[in-house]
């Protein structure tokens, strides 16, 4: 009834081609863009900010960008870490060496470095495909491990190999409180949510797709695979890249390469198939489900056990943690093998027709 | 009648508000590692931890005042010990110490604590560099950091080997933890290595260390004279086993406190004996007057935390001195700030500042010939530098060496010129006599 | 010389470790094209039962016999494991049949973080001993040719024996008995097997039982060296690299591969990597199996993709 099209006519082919056509769309994207800038600040505290709300934003980036390249471009990629601590590292370095670099500077440089790593390891993709290539991407996140802990040069030669920033500043502004921090990577992600939507539905994107559905069809019809898939993982790592730098400088403030593991590529591709892939709301899906997930278990178990009467303990909580976590994820796959976005979606079609039934 | 009733009533409210009132609560946080990579190792320290904490409580408390113990699981993972500190910071009343068990949660904690103003206490690991009071305001590496460890290995070789002179032209290799926590024992290795001449052979060991094959047989090649292990979890043991298998003599290994417990040599057995590990003052102390305690007023009662037999092991022995420190430092906060008082993070931090842990006070803990004497000041954090060797005799854990202590004049050098650098790179300005008294 | 050829020999033991643990991927994938990421888990979840039943079991019978403990523990181990592979097809596979190999690739990731926590809740988290007479000390070879002999760690090469017996057990398997024949039928073509009447579902389950009891021999194997604690579930990540060198689906080419990549990794940990500073071998062995499939997309043995349009 109140989700429907009647009324909205498009008088220009610009009209026609934006990216919500329909006028509720608008105002529903516009009214979500305000509670997250102007009434999540007032709403929330620190804790929610600190342990859910910050990591919640950096990693919906990043599972964005993992998503453009496993869910729009059909490369399944491990690498996801490796290519976060080469622009958390990129960015360090950027930041400290060059005296006076702007903070915003330093973040979109970590994100370049990322995208000549992400090119160089995308290479194999050209000749190598699905499992085989999701396993040698691997070979990109070990090899980033490596390297940033033996290499000094990338750790500022610090002795014990860990790097901190601090005292970050934005057009002068600080970045200091829980709530600067929320603010400053919302607009980072709504700035690149708003980039890869427009990318997928142009002709980069529409390439990525054909080769994601059948890549020897690609070929015939005159898509270029090598120029498709490196795009995909240059603007992948691009931004993955900055969702580390993000990462590091602003959630963490002082990280090793162990925050960068192949336990963080698992959890980006997790969040992007939970979340639906080839769906840019579902990156933002999944990234929720697995940062509030863990969470949430955590206080609600020891809540439950009180409640039962029966002393849980710390360990138990977190064996649980792992149980219900993939228990979960597998029970997700069977009723819904598209993702938190396709419920997302079938939930408009319903929405369109309600109250009628059909 | 009614007149009556609300007398009685009030004086009831009253007395029941003063009972209440008078179960103040020290929190203190504990970030455990019960499950992952270093569970069988972490798990202990939990427990002898919170037994101490409980045993505290049965003495009557600090003053009076309670201990509250509440647990947040890391699995030595950092962004989860980090979301751990965020949810415990402001419970309970606020928390008054943190202990991170490791080094990653540590550097992370350290841009942290200044801002929430809770000290934190890093006994035997973190930054080596954090003994400097002086610009490390809130940490406290209480009774010994890993530069420590490194330097009484050195000299405990030198001994066996009849003087430090003799170490010239020796191989030293060492197998560590390729993280910032292996890493943090290099520096001093490094120095020594300059002044003494021997050579120093680094073999890192990748994260977590299920498979060191190629390390050892890399020993096998060089032939280190000696080897110095920094691990900690699972790590310890593979390495051990991996020494017999390339039939490296155990007698010339030497584990840094970390590396030296129970968890890492019983599987091995009597394959691992003459296994030594330079320990932070405590070894295995089943038999000391504070264990005693622990199973008389703890255990017997059935609120142990872990099992029995646990209970004097090495790494629950550490968990107790980090309570005790912990404890200690409120209860001399509380001189200051008021006794019988929960004392704020803040009123803490002046009291690990000022601790003065006298043999008399130690003894009198339950802590003879366990312990030496503690006594921090405003530029060191440290407030001890005492270890001694203990090595395993197939089944157990003997001592072999007297109490050493690390050279500080090498040391204090270093510890300043490191946390002058990091001084200078965070801009802070070093501590002055007068922020010392605060 | 003597060492260079001691390099060798320990990597190519450690190769057939590796392929231990690479062998349960590789029966999995080929006959139900799932790329079981819970092998690893299921090998700590195996060597778990193995482990706590070993000690459980004189603790309640009273009988402390090493050899019986042993067995029974690995009889009890194998069943559980049996039990394991039933629930996973039962509960999981029959659901998600004809998804794409993603899907199915995450539930396999979610059974591994169910089983991971399942083991340490039932057997706990400290380190356990599996103790099976396993001799510990190295012995030299050719000590006169050799100054100080070649070490060979006798561990190794009874474990490798074991992991050529497995093999050999396998082929006879699939090769002799008709459950075997139905395998390989499964294999190949599912619609055609399912069309002759080969019952899809119990071939599944059957192929997860083996799976299963590979990865408890090879738990026992490396809980035997190592000891048994979650750090064990890792060893997956050592021997992918091996499945992709030598074909997912190819059960020679997970042991050929197992050699190449136990030795190349060790030669270059101990020849290369003092002059980058050690701890390359991780990232070597994923580099030399991708070298590899830059000339052969689908490893040395794998089938090979064909692709219609």
């Amino acid at each position: 009834m109140f989700y429907r099209e009647n009324g909205q006519f498009k008088t220009s082919y610009r009209a026609d081609q934006q990216i919500f056509p329909i006028a509720q769309d608008r105002w529903a994207v516009l009214a979500m863009l305000a509670f997250g800038f102007i009434a999540v600040p007032f709403l929330f505290d620190e804790y929610m900010f600190r342990a859910i709300l910050i990591p919640f934003v950096i990693l919906a980036l990043a599972a964005l960008g993992v998503n453009i390249l496993v869910g729009y471009c059909g490369q399944i990629s491990l690498g996801s870490g490796a290519f976060m601590a080469v622009g958390a590292y990129a960015a360090y370095n950027t930041y400290v060496r060059i005296d006076g670099m702007p903070l915003i500077v330093a973040l979109l440089a970590g994100g370049v470095f990322a995208t000549l790593v992400g090119v160089f390891f995308g290479i194999p993709s050209l000749r190598v495909k699905g499992l085989y290539l999701a396993v040698a991407t691997l070979a990109a996140q070990f090899f980033c491990d490596w390297a940033f802990l033996r290499i000094a040069w990338f750790t500022n030669n610090s002795t014990s190999g860990s790097v901190s920033v601090s005292n970050l500043k934005v057009f002068g502004w600080a970045i200091d409180s829980p709530i600067q921090k929320y603010l400053f990577c919302l607009t980072f992600l709504v700035v690149f949510g708003l980039m890869a939507k427009n990318l997928v539905r142009s002709a980069v994107g529409r390439e990525w797709m054909a080769i994601r559905d059948m890549d020897v069809a690609a070929a015939v019809i005159g898509i270029r695979p090598m120029y498709a898939k490196l795009t995909a993982f240059a603007v992948s790592s691009f931004i993955v890249g900055v969702a580390g730098g993000l990462w590091g400088f602003v959630h963490l403030g002082s990280w090793e390469p162990a925050a960068f593991s192949v336990d963080r590529s698992f959890q980006l591709l997790f969040m992007v198939i939970i979340g639906g892939m080839g769906s840019i709301m579902g990156s933002f899906f999944g990234a929720a489900f697995i940062v509030v997930l863990p969470i949430f278990l955590n206080q609600f178990l020891p809540a439950v056990g009180d409640l039962i009467g029966v002393p849980i303990s710390t360990a138990f909580v977190s064996h649980a943690e792992l149980m219900i976590f993939g228990a979960l994820i597998v029970w997700f796959l069977i009723v819904e093998p598209h993702g938190l976005a396709r419920l997302w979606s079938i939930g408009k079609q319903k929405l369109r027709l309600w109250p009628f039934p059909h | 009648m009614k007149i009556r009733n609300i007398v009685l009533a009030s004086v009831i409210a009253v007395a029941g508000a003063g009972a209440f009132a008078q179960a103040k609560e020290q929190f203190f946080p504990v970030l455990s590692g019960r499950t992952g990579p270093v569970a069988p190792n972490a798990t202990p320290w939990a427990n002898g931890h919170n037994d101490y904490m409980k045993l505290v409580n049965a003495r009557g408390g600090i003053n009076g005042v309670k201990t509250l113990v509440e647990e947040c699981e890391t699995a030595y993972a950092t962004d989860r010990g980090v979301e751990c500190y965020e949810r415990l910071k402001g419970k309970h009343g606020g928390a008054t110490v943190f202990q991170p068990l490791s080094t990653g949660i540590t550097f992370a904690l350290t841009e942290k604590v200044p801002g929430d103003k809770i000290p934190l206490i890093t006994s035997g690991y973190g930054r080596s560099d954090s003994a400097d009071g002086g610009v490390f305001k809130w940490n406290f590496p209480l009774i010994g950091h890993y530069w420590v460890a490194g330097d009484v290995v050195l000299k405990h070789i030198g001994n066996k080997l009849g003087g430090m002179d003799k170490l010239k032209g020796k191989k030293i290799g060492v197998g560590y933890h390729d993280s910032p926590f292996g890493k943090e024992l290099l520096p001093i290795l490094q120095e020594r290595a300059a002044q003494y001449g021997f050579t120093l052979l680094p073999l890192p060991i990748a994260a977590p260390g299920v498979e060191q094959k190629s390390t050892w047989l890399q020993v096998r090649q060089q032939q280190p004279d000696f080897m110095i292990l920094q691990t900690w979890g699972v790590m310890t043991g593979t390495a051990v086993k991996e020494a017999q298998a390339v039939g490296y003599p155990r007698e010339k290994m030497f584990g840094t406190w970390w590396s030296g417990a129970e968890p890492d040599l019983q599987d091995v057995g009597a394959g691992a004996k003459g296994y030594s590990a330079v320990m932070m003052q405590h070894g295995a102390e089943r038999q000391s007057d504070v264990v005693k305690e622990i199973l008389e007023k703890v255990h017997a009662k059935g609120e142990g935390t872990g099992p029995k037999d646990e209970v004097g092991s090495v790494l629950y022995m550490r968990g107790v001195l980090g309570a005790l420190l912990a404890v200690e430092g409120v209860r001399a906060a509380q001189e200051r700030f008021g006794k019988g008082k929960v004392m704020t993070g803040e009123q803490a931090r002046w009291g690990y500042e000022n601790l003065n842990l006298t043999q008399a006070k130690l003894d009198a803990l339950g802590f003879k010939g366990v312990m030496r004497p503690v006594s921090t000041s405003c530029f060191d954090h440290m407030g001890a530098a005492w270890a001694r060797i203990h090595t395993w005799d197939g089944s157990k854990f003997v001592w072999s060496s007297d109490w050493l202590e690390a050279d500080e004049q090498v040391i204090k050098p270093m510890v300043k010129a490191s946390a002058d650098k990091y001084a200078a790179e965070k801009k802070l300005t070093r501590r002055s006599g007068a922020d010392c008294q605060s | 010389m003597g060492f260079f050829i001691e390099t060798l020999f320990s990597g190519l033991m450690a190769g057939m470790l590796y392929s231990l643990v690479a062998l349960g991927f590789v029966l999995i994938f080929k006959a139900s094209g799932v790329f079981n990421f819970a092998q690893g888990a299921m090998v700590l979840f195996a060597a778990l039962a193995m482990a706590r039943f070993a000690e459980w079991i004189p603790a309640w019978t009273g009988i402390t016999n090493l050899i019986f403990a042993n067995v029974a523990a690995f009889l009890i181990a194998g069943l559980i494991m049996f039990a394991v592979a039933w629930l996973i097809e039962r509960l999981v596979l029959r659901h998600l049949v004809n998804q794409e190999a993603t899907t199915l690739l995450m539930a396999t990731l979610g059974i591994t973080y169910f089983l991971e926590g399942l083991g340490q809740t039932i057997f706990g988290s400290d380190i356990y001993q599996i103790n099976i007479g396993m001799p510990k000390e190295p012995i030299f070879l050719f000590d006169g040719v050799f100054p100080g002999g070649i070490l060979v760690n006798q561990e190794d090469v009874i474990a490798a024996l074991i992991a050529a017996a497995l093999v050999a057990l396998l082929s006879l398997f699939f090769q002799k008995t008709s459950t075997g024949r139905a395998l390989r039928a499964v294999a190949d073509d599912h619609q055609a097997a399912q069309s002759i009447g080969i019952p899809l579902n119990r071939i599944w389950v059957i192929v997860w039982c083996v799976a299963g009891v590979v990865a408890l021999v090879a738990g026992m194997i490396w809980g035997s060296k190592l000891g048994v604690q979650f750090t064990l579930a890792t060893v997956a990540l050592r021997a992918l690299p091996v499945i992709i060198l030598g074909g997912l689906t190819s059960v020679p080419g997970a042991i050929v591969g197992g050699l190449i990549i136990g030795v190349g990794e060790k030669l270059s940990e101990v020849y290369l990597g003092p002059f980058v500073g050690g701890g390359i071998e991780i990232w070597f062995a994923y580099v030399l199996a991708l070298v590899f499939l830059l000339f052969r997309p689908q490893g040395l043995f794998g089938e090979k993709i064909i692709d219609r349009v």
